[in-house]
């Protein structure tokens, strides 16, 4: 970085402290919010425990520079997602008893330690080789630029020739699961009402 | 910050999930514990899409993105996943008053 003049490399650092800070503010959010929603008894609180998870995920996709994704997660995950929930909860009757363990707790707990080690020692002793960090502002300009469609970050990249968002990549490349998904969506549409309808009819 | 730290964040609250869907005896519970397994799988696919996948940004851009696209279309199966779930929930209430899923043995006889 030694071609950045002094304030503009402060200023580098200072975001990167930001960066850091924000990162293990929303990681300790998030985990205890999680820890919350399955240890936690009332259904009510722990539902909105996982409200507070899906948000720290949404500022999870801010830091990942995915500000698209984190409107998509704040407008689906907790706007409907987390109403849905609550209604279920609110529906069925028995929420204060609601969020009984049931017997097989010393196999869950030993399953999902065994498992959380395991990924911890894949994500550590993998070489994954990232992008080197002089390279960072420059995808970080590009993601942002190009998941709004087009603008000054394309330009950035001299040799590529067209622009593709987000958009372009959904309607482009992956057209076909695009339409499987909406037939998906149809699908659990019409499940859905055949599943809730009541009895009678 | 970087791909490692938010790779065990992400196993962090994947495993909590799984803790939470193994352990829970409310069928509405276990759906917010898959929920959160949904969403750590995302945090990875994501991350992975930050750091990693922007190597071939010289040939093409839009492989910069595909793990967001994946996200997407994860976000949307998990949507729909949801409201049938709920839904086949709502059907065992209705028919038991119950949403314990020890108690949920009526497909056994």
């Amino acid at each position: 970085m030694g071609y950045l003049y002094p304030p503009l490399r402060e200023k580098n650092r200072q975001m990167l402290v930001a960066q850091d800070v924000a990162f293990w503010t929303l990681s300790v959010a998030a985990i205890g919010a999680a820890l919350g929603v399955v240890l936690v008894r009332d259904l009510f609180r722990s539902a909105l425990l996982l409200a507070v998870v899906f948000v720290a995920v949404a500022g999870f996709f801010v830091l990942l520079s995915a500000e698209f994704l984190a409107v998509v997660q704040v407008l689906i995950y907790v706007g409907a997602i987390s109403v849905l929930f609550i209604f279920a909860i609110m529906l069925t009757r028995n929420v204060r008893e609601g969020n009984l363990p049931n017997r097989l707790q010393i196999p869950a707990v030993s399953i999902s330690v065994l498992f959380l080690v395991g990924l911890i020692i894949a994500a550590v002793n993998t070489d994954w080789r990232p992008v080197p960090e002089a390279a960072t502002a420059l995808v970080e300009e590009v993601q942002t630029q190009s998941a709004r469609g087009a603008g000054p970050g394309v330009t950035v990249i001299e040799e590529s020739t067209r622009d593709s968002g987000l958009a372009d990549l959904l309607i482009g490349s992956y057209v076909l699961p695009f339409e499987a998904v909406s037939l998906l969506l149809l699908a659990a549409l019409i499940g859905g009402l055949a599943l809730a309808r009541s009895r009678e009819s | 910050m970087s791909l490692e730290s938010m790779l065990i964040v992400a196993a962090v609250l994947f495993a909590i999930g799984l803790y939470g869907a193994l352990a829970r005896s409310n069928a509405i519970a276990v759906f917010m514990s898959i929920e959160i397994m949904f969403n750590a799988v995302n945090l990875t696919v994501v991350a992975f899409s930050r750091y990693v996948a922007p190597l071939a940004l010289r040939q093409d851009i839009g492989s910069a993105l595909t793990g967001q696209v994946f996200a997407i279309f994860i976000i949307t199966v998990a949507a729909a996943e949801i409201a049938l779930g709920l839904g086949i929930v709502f059907a065992m209430y209705r028919n038991t008053e119950s949403v314990v899923l020890t108690e949920a043995n009526q497909l056994r006889h």
